[in-house]
């Protein structure tokens, strides 16, 4: 059962889902009454193990947003505390209670502050209202994970899965992987960011960018919410680009903010914009992509590709994704775990250009101990540049752990 | 059931709490991995004449009752069974039920499996006819049995227990009743061909052989000879034609799937790789894998490392399925030694290549006897409902003690060079990896390695496998490790279901003697 908006009777909420085919999340629904305390009925999956422990924590986020007279029924099928806490939270303000409260699961300690140019070949997407989907995100290894609070979340669960962000972002251990979070369009995006900001993410992707504005507008609210609650480490930007003016825009978005880490695309709305369908190959949105790697390097930003949706398709992702690093692009978006290795493959260096660029880095290096203005390989000169890219490659490889 | 006291019950040596009796039998409780050892002679199966039975070697009778009825059926016999027809079995219920129309009473049915499609031995059991069942019960069946309503105690065997309580006399089988894919009028039968094909047919050798009298039921009669023939007419009593022996829908699968989840699809490719960087996977290696979700996977990511290796399998055992079919018929393994055959590949492959053979609880799994298959495989991937932190493992119950599953192979697997259980660390927010196993199916000294989603865990006793991984970039953690995250995310260790005190069936060990007991859940 599924009701995500409130129902005819007055003051009914409720939040979640239950059945056999539902793991890892529940149901409950909350009928506020006059007196009578709280009444709450439970069914639940985990009974024996875990009943008393749902029975109290329902008692004590009901205390906590300070309903004290309702009937509740719950129905849980092996929901983990912080996801029964979302739930809870959310039925009770679709039954108008609790407003301006929150509870906040405990939170896990999470790695340090993310470089603005760490390596992001691969973000695997994660649909906010699917809770049993986050726990294990991390393990597959993606270097960031996106919780998505627009396109893969129904518009009347988008109150439910911003809790449910929320508390993941506290809650659940991520473990290396850069924690994104793609809120909704303006002006909803603002009220997705009141509950997000405070969570520290790494990085907020903001939909179908059109104009610079928009951008400062995401990046004064994020500010503002920063200094509020003192929060000191960065929150990265990436715009996600999805139309023909998005992408005549390209540069002047890049470089709306310094906060700007990436940009992107997202090739579903820009092809139903222009009217085409999308093909294997792409050819269609071949001038939007390119314009997308172009405006990014020259705004000192990375460009990163879209997502390949054909889950089922893995000759094609691979395909895909060798001529998207052809390109120029750093990385690409993932819907599905299995996509991940198959990216990373793509996006690591062949062991030619690593034995390349260890040959201009050995270079540089004995340039600099005999003193030497300039850097050759063999007979050729080697540019500064050219030394940074390797420098860079070297390090991106030893990352991905092909070199020592 | 007699009720069992105190006094009744033994400590045995794994600290279990075990009956001395079952089914007013006297028990030896559990004394460690080969302790016990046994001693005296096989038991025999009467012997017969030839002019007992008609000259031109026609033994089939108008049907199952008559059977039955030739065979002498009385109140109190055992009935067996074999499982090779799984959950579209009909065989088993058309004897219990001939059973009732003949109007006898207290029969021990002993299956080596039974089955949820199989619960209409309930109301046979409530009414009489059947006494208790003696083999692995789930569903419907371990409900009854865990709710103590059946009148004997559950006895629950590994597939070689089963052939070793058979063969030892521990189990006195009074009538087998074998059904047969395909079956001549002599007695001779096989499960390769037929519209009910299932297989290897091995787990009905043992009935065929000690039984005092042994009914084939076929659907399938051809002209003597049946060749190939894995169970000889010289042991067959009678022959029976019914139209189906079974559904076949329900036999076989038409295709057995892959796991699509990631996190299982993740703990098979870890399984593979510890293979791979501990050194087990190489030329000439074994390995045997069961026929769920993780185990096709893991199948699937070893042969992709087997082949980026070179390496050759000298032998692969099975639960067969297409993907180890796969493995013979592209030369990654010399021969698949085959104890269950789960789809029509399986059956298909069987049927056609010499080098698919058919194996049976006596040459795979008995421990009492010269050796045993099972302690030849160089690795085993099992499954498990929980594992405690020394290592001992769970299959048959869920920590509310419910009956789940049988044993099956999984006991005698446990003797494979490097015994690896393959599981998530928690299941609908339920831990796997626990105190205290709720039911003690596996000692953890034999247990070496757990690979969950969140690690791999290596148990400290296999200092070569640690060793052997050093330097890997397996997520290598310690079992108390993963146990302190997965309490963490669950939000603190579950309560443990509290069990009654009456024991409703007893688990045996590889060697027949009483593991632990499982207790009853109201």
């Amino acid at each position: 059962m599924n009701m995500g908006i409130e129902t005819a009777t007055k003051g009914i909420g409720e939040a979640g889902h239950h059945g056999p085919e539902i793991r890892s999340d529940l149901h409950v629904r909350i009928e506020p009454r006059e007196s009578g305390g709280l009444e709450i009925e439970l069914e639940s999956r985990v009974k024996p193990y875990y009943g008393d422990a749902i029975r109290q924590q329902a008692q004590d986020v009901l205390a906590s947003l300070g309903v004290r007279h309702a009937q509740v029924s719950i129905h849980d099928e092996g929901a983990l505390p912080f996801v029964i806490a979302a739930r809870i939270e959310t039925a009770a303000l679709r039954a108008g209670l609790g407003v301006g409260t929150s509870v906040l699961p405990n939170r896990v300690s999470n790695p340090g502050p993310s470089p603005r140019d760490r390596m992001r070949r691969s973000r695997l997407y994660v649909p906010g209202s699917e809770p049993k989907y986050f726990v294990n995100a991390a393990l597959h290894g993606a270097d960031a994970i996106i919780l998505d609070l627009e396109d893969s979340v129904h518009p009347n669960e988008k109150d439910a899965a911003r809790v449910l962000v929320r508390n993941a972002l506290r809650a659940v251990d991520f473990l290396q992987c850069e924690r994104m979070v793609r809120i909704n369009q303006l002006p909803l995006g603002l009220e997705d960011l009141q509950q997000i900001v405070p969570e520290s993410p790494d990085v907020i992707l903001i939909p179908k960018v059109e104009s610079a504005d928009q951008v400062l507008v995401v990046a004064q609210k994020i500010a503002e919410i920063k200094d509020n609650y003192g929060i000191a480490r960065p929150i990265w930007l990436m715009p996600i680009l999805e139309s023909a003016l998005g992408i005549v825009k390209a540069y002047e978005i890049a470089t709306a903010s310094p906060e700007i880490a990436a940009l992107t695309i997202g090739l579903e709305d820009y092809t139903a914009d222009l009217g085409v369908a999308k093909t294997a190959t792409g050819t269609e949105s071949l001038f939007a992509r390119q314009r997308i790697v172009n405006a990014a390097h020259a705004a000192g930003v990375q460009p990163i590709d879209s997502v390949f949706g054909d889950v089922g398709d893995i000759e094609g992702l691979h395909a895909w994704s060798l001529s998207s690093r052809v390109m120029g692009f750093e990385g690409m978006g993932c819907v599905h775990p299995l996509q991940i290795p198959i990216v990373h493959q793509a996006f690591a260096p062949t062991p030619a250009e690593i034995e390349r660029a260890r040959n201009i880095v050995a270079a540089y290096h004995e340039a600099e101990r005999k003193g030497l203005g300039v850097i050759t390989l063999g007979s050729k000169m080697i540019d500064a540049p050219v030394v940074q890219r390797a420098l860079k490659l070297i390090t991106r490889a030893r990352a991905m752990g092909l070199v020592e | 059931m007699t009720i069992l006291e105190k006094k009744d019950f033994v400590l045995n040596a794994a600290g279990r709490t075990v009956p001395k009796t079952a089914n007013e039998r006297r028990q030896t409780p559990y004394q460690g991995v080969g302790k016990f050892e046994a001693q005296g002679s096989k038991a025999a199966s009467p012997i017969r004449n030839a002019s007992g039975y008609s000259e031109n070697g026609d033994k089939r009778v108008a049907d199952l009752e008559t059977a039955l009825r030739k065979c002498g059926l009385r109140d109190g016999m055992v009935i067996s069974s074999h499982h090779h027809l799984r959950d579209g079995d009909r065989v088993a219920m058309m004897a219990l039920e001939a059973a009732e129309r003949i109007g006898v009473k207290d029969i021990v049915w002993f299956p080596s499996a039974s089955f949820p499609s199989q619960k209409g031995a309930i109301d046979l059991m409530a009414s009489g006819v059947v006494h208790h069942l003696e083999g692995s019960m789930n569903g419907p069946l371990g409900d009854y049995c865990t709710q103590g309503k059946m009148r004997g105690m559950g006895i629950l065997r590994s597939h070689g227990g089963r052939w070793q309580a058979i063969q030892d006399g521990e189990v006195h089988i009074d009538i087998a009743v074998i059904a047969a894919p395909t079956a001549d009028a002599f007695g001779n039968c096989d499960g390769s061909h037929g519209k009910s094909a299932c297989g290897s047919l091995g787990f009905a050798l043992a009935d065929s052989v000690y039984a005092d009298h042994v009914i084939v039921v076929t659907d399938n009669l051809v002209p003597f000879p049946c060749v190939p023939w894995q169970i000889q007419g010289n042991n067959v009593d009678y022959v029976v034609t019914v139209d189906s022996i079974g559904d076949p829908a329900r036999i076989v699968s038409g295709t057995t799937q892959i796991t699509r989840s990631p996190d299982r699809l993740r703990i098979a490719e870890l399984v593979a790789a510890f293979l791979r960087d501990a050194g087990i996977m190489r030329n000439g290696f074994s390995f045997q894998a069961g026929a769920g979700g993780i185990s096709l996977a893991f199948i699937s990511y070893l042969k992709q490392m087997m082949k980026a290796a070179g390496v050759k399998a000298r032998f692969v055992r099975g639960g067969s399925t297409k993907y180890l079919v796969e493995l013979l018929e592209e030369s990654l393994t010399d021969y698949i030694l085959d104890g269950q055959t789960f789809d029509l590949d399986g059956v298909r492959s069987i049927a056609n290549n010499p080098r698919h053979v058919a194996t049976s609880p006596f040459t795979s799994y008995n421990y009492h006897g010269k050796g045993n298959f099972a302690s030849l495989v160089d690795a085993v991937v099992l499954g498990a409902t929980e594992v405690d932190l020394s290592f001992n493992a769970n299959v048959v119950t869920h920590s509310d003690g419910r009956l789940l599953h049988g044993i099956g192979g999984w006991q005698n697997c446990l003797a494979a060079g490097c015994t690896i259980l393959a599981v998530p660390s928690f299941r609908d927010r339920i831990p796997i990896i626990v105190d205290e196993v709720t039911s003690l199916c596996g000692p953890g000294e034999l247990i070496d390695v757990v690979v969950t989603e969140r690690g791999i865990a290596i148990n400290p006793l296999r200092q070569d496998l640690i060793d052997a991984v050093k330097g890997s970039k397996l997520p290598i953690r310690s079992l108390q490790e993963i146990k302190a995250e997965v309490e963490r995310i669950c939000g603190g260790k579950p309560r443990r279901p509290k069990l009654g005190d009456r024991a409703v069936a007893i688990i045996k060990w590889i060697d027949g003697t009483v593991l632990d007991s499982v207790w009853q859940v109201t």
